[in-house]
C-alpha cells in the first residue's frame, strides 16, 4: 500500500489542469539516457497485517534483554523508564512535527527545548546548554572542536579512560582540522595525571576526561582543576553521565568549560544504540555561547508583550553561516530530548539522587561480594560509582558465556576495545537483590 | 538617505573619516538598513595591524551576518566596546555613535581607491 | 495564554516517580564519596504525575504536526508518518536491545538492518551503504570524510569542495569540517549549474563537486552527466545531497547519474518523523572503489550470519558512539517494506504531480522565477507583494492565521523573497486547493489590507515574537 490519497480521477483532473497527458511526460525533464529502464528490484508491498507479522517474526529470532537480567553498560544504561513518557511523546503534535523555525505554532516544541537546556545546565552546573547533540560520542567530538576554536591551540589532552568509541569519533572529526591528540594513560582506574601533567604546555587546547570514567571511577577533579589553572588557555572539557550527576558534585563545581555527555539514561530505550542524544552545556560566557554548535531556544515577549520561545543565536548555524558555521548541526535529536525532559522532571529532585543512589548502592552490594571471590577481583574496587571492572584467572569469554547459559548477561568484556582486559559491569536500579545474590552465587561456582 | 559628503566609502559599504593620521571606520546608514537590527559585533583587537580589504570584523543581526573590510591598511589602535551591549548604536547613528574601529593610517593614497559621497551615493542607486 | 514552565509547577515534596525498594544494605553516600563529591543540591522541578501530564499535554497543544495539515516546506518532505511504523518500533524484541549485546542475539535485527542496506542502495542506485550518520548532515560529513580519505589513500592532495550557491547551507558547513576549503558557484539564468563557470572553477586540488538533483529549485539537472564528466576528468569526485530523492524514486538514480557518494534523509523521502527537530537518519552509499573508507563498523554477511566487522584498516573511523539510529532505521524498513517497488515509484509520481498542480495554480498570483520544468518542489518569489506592502515572512506568518504551515522562505538564496513549496504525495486535492486558496487569499489581502498581514500572525498562541530581543538579550534557561 501506498499513502497517495487522490483517485485515478483526481489525478486525471490535476493533470488536465497542469496541461498534461500523462505524468510520465513531467519527467521528461530528465534525460532519457540516465533514466531507470527497468522496475525498482525491490519486493512488493505488504498490508498492515503481513507487514506487523514478518516483523513480529524478526523480533522472535532475537533475544532481548527482556529475556535476561542484564549487567551490560559501557555508554548505553538499562535504567527504568517511566511508562507516562512513551504516552506524551507519542502525542503527534510532538513527534510528526518539524524543526520549530515557525516559532509561533511551536511553542510546544520550543518551550520543551527551553525546560531541557534549563535542567541540563542545572544538572551539569554550568550556565547555558543547547538543544541537544547526535549522541555522547560526537557530542565529545563537537565539544573538543569548539574548545580549540576557543582556545585557538590544537593539541588535545585525552585521558584513555573515556570511552574507547567516543576517542575515535573525536579523532575522526578532529584530525581534519589538524588537531593533535595526546591520550593519557591509566593509573589502576582512572587517569594518570602525572602523566596529563607532563604533556600540558601552552600549546595545550583542553584537557578531556570522563565523570564517573568509562572504567566506572571517579576522576580527581580537584586536582584537574589545578593542573588546569597553570596556563590561562587550556580548557576543561568534561564527559558526564546524566544520572550520576543525581547525587555526585557537578563538573561545573569543578571549573569545567564545557559540559558533554550522553543523555539516553534519562528515560530513553535502549534501541540497539540509538536514537540517543548528546547534551552540551558550557558557561555564561560570550566566546563560548557564539562558539557553541547546534541549535538554541531562548525566551522572549510576542508582539504583545506575552513571554514565548524561539530559536535564538542562530548566526552561529549551517543556513546562515555556512561555511563559517560553528558547525555542520541541522537536524539533532529533539524527540530524546524531550523524552529527557519529561523523564528529568518525573523523576525531579528526589528521583533523580534516588536512581543515583540506588545504583551506586546496588553496584556497591555487587562488586563487594565478587570481590571476596577467590577467582575474581574488582579492579577499582576503592573507586567506581555504578560501573566497575572486574579481572578474573579465569577465561572472561568462558564466565560471560557460562552466566548466559542462566540468562544473565555479565557486563561488557573489555577484550572488545583491545586496550585492557576483564570484563567491565553496570548495575542499575532496576536489579534486584535475588538477581545480584544469584549472579555471585554462579561466579562462586566456576 | 544620509551620506555625509566629508566621508569616503568602500563597495562593502564601509566609511572612513581620516583626520591627519588617525582614521574613524564604520558601516553607512544603507549598510545596517539593509542588515536589519544589528545583535552582535565581532571586533579585531588592539594593536593588530590588517591590510587594505582585509576582514577586520563581523556584524551579525538575526538572520544575517556581514564580514566588514578595512578601507585601508593600518593599525588599530580603538574598538568601539560600547557596541559590546549595545549593538543598536550601529542601527541609531551609524555614522558617529556606532563607529567600528580607530585605525592609524600606513598609506594615506590608499584612500584614492575609495568613492567619495557622490561616486557612493551613484554606486547604491545602482545595486 | 502561556503555559506555565514546569518549574512552576513544583510543590515542596512533591513527586511523581516510582521506583523499587533498594533491599540490598543502605550506604551513607556523604561517607563513601567524600564531602568533595557530594552534590548539595539538584534545583529540579517537585511535581506530581498528574502535574507532569498537564503541563505536557497542554504544550502539545500549542504545537502542530503533520497530523495537524499540510507543511509545504520545500526539500522537508515532509510526508504522513505511518502509526503502523510506530507500533513495530515498539515491538519489545525489536527495541528492548542492548548496543554491545552478542550478534547471536540480535540477528533479526541484523538481517533486517542488511536488508534496509541493499533496498536502500538499489533505490540510489549505489554499491554500498553505511547506516551510521544520525541526521543528513552527518551524512554529508561522513561522505565527505570518505572523498578525503580515498585522496590521502591514494596520495593525491586535494583542498577545495565547489557547492552551487543554490545549495543547503549544511553542504558548506559539512565540507568545511571535513577539511575542505569552500568554492561557490553561481547558478545560471536557468537556475542551473553554470557549465562555463563549473570547468573555470574545477582544477588539480577540486576533490568534489557537492550537488543535489533536482535542485533546490525542483529544477532537474539535465546536463548532469556533462557536469559528471567534467568533475572525474578533473580527478575529482562527485557527491550527491540526497534531500529532493522523493522527486526521482523509480525514474532516476543518483548512482546512474554517475555521482560516487551519496547521503539520504530518511526522516524525509522515508516517512520516518521530524520529532520536533530529530532523530533523523543520514545513510550513506558510496560506489564500489569506497568502500574501504567506509566508517567502522559495516554490517557484513557469512553464509547466513550477519555481524559487525571492525577490521576496516582504511575506514575513517567512527562518526557515532554505536550504529546510528537504529529506531529511526526500523521505521524506515517498515515503510520501505508497505510501498514496495511500484509504491516508491507511485509516491514520487504523485509527488511529483501534486507539486506541479500547485504550482500552475499559484503561478499567476506569485511570480515564478524559473520557467523550467520543476518536479516534487518549486519556487516562488513574493517580490510582486513586497512591493503591494507585505513581504515572503508577512504571507508565511499570516499562513499560520488560517492554520496551515508556511512553506520554506528566504531559501535558496538565488531567489528574492522566495517561497519554496514541496507538499509531497501524501496531501490529498482539498488540502492542495486550500493552501492555494489561502495564498490567493493572503495575496489580495496584502493589497486591501496590507496592515492585517504584516501584523500577522493574530490568531496563533502567541503573536509574532520578537527575535531581535531574543539574540541581544539571550534569555536561554530558567535560573537567568
Amino acid at each position: 500500500m501506498d499513502y497517495v490519497s487522490n483517485t485515478a480521477k483526481e489525478r486525471e483532473y490535476m493533470l488536465e489542469e497542469i496541461g498534461v497527458e500523462a505524468i510520465e511526460e513531467i519527467f521528461d525533464s530528465i534525460p532519457k539516457d540516465i533514466r531507470l529502464k527497468r522496475e525498482l528490484d525491490v519486493d512488493e508491498g505488504l498490508s498492515e497485517l503481513e507487514l506487523k507479522r514478518h516483523m513480529k517474526e524478526i523480533s522472535e529470532v532475537n533475544n532481548s534483554l527482556e529475556e535476561y537480567t542484564s549487567f551490560l553498560g559501557a555508554g548505553a544504561y538499562d535504567h527504568y523508564i517511566p511508562g507516562i513518557i512513551d504516552h506524551l511523546i507519542s502525542r503527534q503534535e510532538f513527534y510528526t512535527a518539524y524543526t520549530p523555525y515557525q516559532a509561533e505554532l511551536s511553542q510546544g516544541t520550543l518551550q520543551v527545548i527551553y525546560e531541557y537546556q534549563s535542567m541540563i545546565s542545572e544538572l551539569t552546573g554550568m550556565d547555558i546548554a543547547n538543544a541537544s547533540l547526535l549522541d555522547g560520542g560526537s557530542a565529545m567530538a563537537e565539544a573538543v572542536l569548539m574548545a580549540a576554536r576557543i582556545s585557538r591551540n590544537d593539541k588535545i589532552l585525552m585521558s584513555s579512560a573515556i570511552h574507547p568509541s567516543y576517542r575515535e569519533v573525536a579523532k575522526t572529526y578532529g584530525d581534519p582540522q589538524g588537531l593533535e591528540f595526546v591520550e593519557i594513560g591509566l593509573d589502576g582506574g582512572t587517569t594518570d595525571l602525572d602523566e596529563l601533567e607532563n604533556n600540558l604546555d601552552e600549546d595545550t587546547a583542553v584537557i578531556v576526561v570522563q565523570y564517573p570514567n568509562f572504567y566506572g571511577s571517579i576522576e580527581d577533579m580537584k586536582k584537574i582543576k589545578k593542573l588546569k589553572e597553570q596556563y590561562k588557555k587550556v580548557l576543561l572539557l568534561v564527559v558526564a553521565n546524566p544520572i550520576a550527576l543525581g547525587t555526585l558534585t557537578p563538573p561545573g563545581d569543578f571549573d569545567a568549560d564545557i559540559v558533554v555527555g550522553e543523555g539516553q539514561s534519562l528515560g530513553n530505550t535502549l534501541y540497539y544504540g540509538g536514537p540517543y542524544l548528546g547534551y552540551l552545556a558550557c558557561k555564561n560566557d560570550r566566546k563560548f555561547i557564539r562558539q557553541m554548535p547546534g541549535r538554541i531556544a531562548g525566551a522572549t515577549e510576542d508582539a504583545e508583550g506575552n513571554r514565548g520561545y524561539v530559536l535564538t543565536l542562530q548566526t552561529r548555524e549551517q543556513h546562515i553561516r555556512r561555511e563559517k558555521a560553528t558547525s555542520n548541526m541541522c537536524t539533532n535529536e529533539a524527540l530524546n530530548a524531550t523524552i529527557s525532559t519529561i523523564y528529568m522532571a518525573t523523576m525531579g529532585k528526589k528521583g533523580l539522587k534516588e536512581v543515583a543512589e540506588q545504583s551506586f548502592k546496588k553496584a556497591h552490594y555487587l562488586a563487594d561480594n565478587i570481590d571476596e571471590l577467590e577467582k575474581f577481583e574488582v579492579v577499582n574496587i576503592d573507586n567506581y560509582f555504578h560501573e566497575f571492572w572486574i579481572k578474573t584467572k579465569l577465561p572472561v569469554s568462558k564466565v560471560l558465556a557460562e552466566l548466559k547459559e542462566k540468562k544473565i548477561l555479565g557486563g561488557l568484556d573489555l577484550a572488545k576495545f583491545k586496550e585492557e582486559k576483564g570484563i567491565l559491569l553496570s548495575v542499575t536500579e532496576k536489579r534486584t537483590k535475588e538477581e545480584l545474590d544469584e549472579f555471585v552465587q554462579l561466579l562462586e561456582a566456576m | 538617505m544620509n551620506i555625509p559628503n566629508d566621508l569616503f566609502y568602500t563597495e562593502n559599504h564601509e566609511w572612513i573619516s581620516v583626520d591627519g593620521k588617525e582614521a574613524v571606520v564604520g558601516i553607512t546608514e544603507h549598510a545596517q538598513e539593509e542588515l536589519g537590527d544589528i545583535v552582535f559585533v565581532e571586533l579585531p583587537s588592539v594593536e593588530e595591524e590588517l591590510d587594505q580589504f582585509e576582514e577586520f570584523g563581523v556584524i551579525e543581526s538575526v538572520k544575517a551576518v556581514s564580514d566588514v573590510f578595512m578601507p585601508v591598511s593600518g593599525i588599530i589602535v580603538e574598538v568601539n566596546e560600547d557596541l559590546m551591549d549595545k549593538p543598536e548604536l550601529i542601527n541609531e547613528d551609524s555614522y558617529g555613535s556606532g563607529w567600528l574601529i580607530k585605525v592609524e593610517v600606513e598609506d594615506k593614497e590608499e584612500l584614492e581607491e575609495l568613492m567619495d559621497s557622490t561616486d557612493y551615493e551613484a554606486f547604491i542607486e545602482e545595486e | 495564554m502561556a503555559e506555565r514552565l514546569i518549574i512552576d509547577y513544583s510543590s515542596p515534596g512533591r513527586e511523581g516517580y516510582s521506583l523499587p525498594p533498594l533491599e540490598v544494605p543502605d550506604l551513607d553516600m556523604e561517607e563513601q564519596l567524600g564531602k568533595d563529591y557530594l552534590r548539595q543540591d539538584l534545583k529540579f522541578p517537585e511535581v506530581s504525575e498528574v502535574d507532569v501530564v498537564r503541563h505536557y499535554t497542554a504544550l502539545s497543544e500549542l504545537n502542530y504536526g503533520v497530523d495537524s495539515g499540510i507543511y509545504p516546506l520545500g526539500s522537508c518532505t515532509m510526508k504522513y508518518n505511518p502509526k503502523r511504523n510506530e507500533d513495530i518500533a515498539r515491538i519489545e524484541g525489536l527495541a528492548n536491545l542492548h548496543p554491545y549485546q552478542d550478534e547471536k542475539d540480535v540477528q533479526g535485527s541484523l538481517k533486517f538492518l542488511f536488508e534496509l542496506k541493499q533496498d536502500l542502495a538499489e533505490i540510489s542506485g549505489m554499491d554500498e551503504m553505511t547506516l551510521q550518520p544520525a541526521s543528513g548532515a552527518h551524512g554529508e560529513f561522513t561522505g565527505l570524510l570518505i572523498i578525503r580519505k580515498y585522496f590521502e589513500d591514494k596520495g593525491i592532495e586535494k583542498s577545495k569542495v565547489i557547492v552551487p550557491d543554490s545549495a543547503h547551507g549544511t553542504n558548506p558547513a559539512s565540507a568545511t569540517m571535513a577539511g575542505f576549503e569552500i568554492v561557490e558557484i553561481d547558478s545560471n539564468e536557468e537556475g542551473m549549474v553554470d557549465i562555463e563557470k563549473l570547468k573555470e572553477a574545477v582544477d588539480d586540488d577540486v576533490a568534489a563537486l557537492m550537488l543535489t538533483n533536482p535542485n533546490t529549485l525542483g529544477i532537474f539537472e539535465k546536463d548532469i552527466q556533462q557536469i559528471a564528466d567534467i568533475i572525474h576528468e578533473a580527478g575529482g569526485l562527485l557527491y550527491y545531497d540526497g534531500a529532493n530523492l522523493n522527486a526521482v524514486m523509480g525514474y532516476a538514480r543518483p548512482g546512474d547519474m554517475d555521482f560516487d557518494v551519496l547521503h539520504l534523509n530518511l526522516h524525509k523521502t522515508f516517512s520516518t518523523p521530524h520529532g520536533g527537530g530529530g532523530p533523523g537518519s543520514g545513510t550513506v552509499g558510496v560506489k564500489e572503489f569506497l568502500k574501504p573508507y567506509l566508517p567502522r563498523p559495516v554490517l557484513d554477511k557469512e553464509d547466513d550470519k550477519y555481524f559487525w566487522d571492525y577490521n576496516r584498516p582504511k575506514s575513517i573511523g567512527k562518526v557515532h558512539g554505536f550504529y546510528g539510529n537504529y529506531g529511526v532505521l526500523i521505521r524506515a524498513y517498515s515503510y520501505i517494506k508497505t510501498l514496495g517497488g511500484r509504491g516508491l515509484k507511485k509516491t514520487t509520481e504523485n509527488a511529483v504531480l501534486n507539486a506541479n498542480y500547485m504550482k500552475n495554480q499559484l503561478k499567476e498570483e506569485f511570480v515564478l522565477p524559473y520557467e523550467a520544468n520543476s518536479l516534487h518542489e518549486f519556487v516562488l518569489s513574493g517580490i510582486k507583494q513586497k512591493e503591494k506592502g507585505g513581504d515572503t515572512l508577512h504571507i508565511a506568518k499570516r499562513l499560520l492565521d488560517y492554520g496551515q504551515y508556511a512553506p520554506t522562505i528566504y531559501f535558496p538564496l538565488v531567489v528574492k523573497e522566495a517561497m519554496m513549496i514541496e507538499p509531497t504525495e501524501t496531501e490529498n486535492l482539498e488540502t492542495l486547493n486550500k493552501f492555494i486558496n489561502t495564498l490567493k487569499t493572503i495575496s489580495k489581502e496584502v493589497e486591501e489590507n496590507p496592515e492585517l498581514v504584516k501584523n500577522a500572525p493574530h490568531n496563533t498562541s502567541v503573536r509574532k515574537l520578537d527575535e531581535v530581543k531574543a539574540a541581544r538579550e539571550p534569555d536561554l534557561g530558567w535560573q537567568n
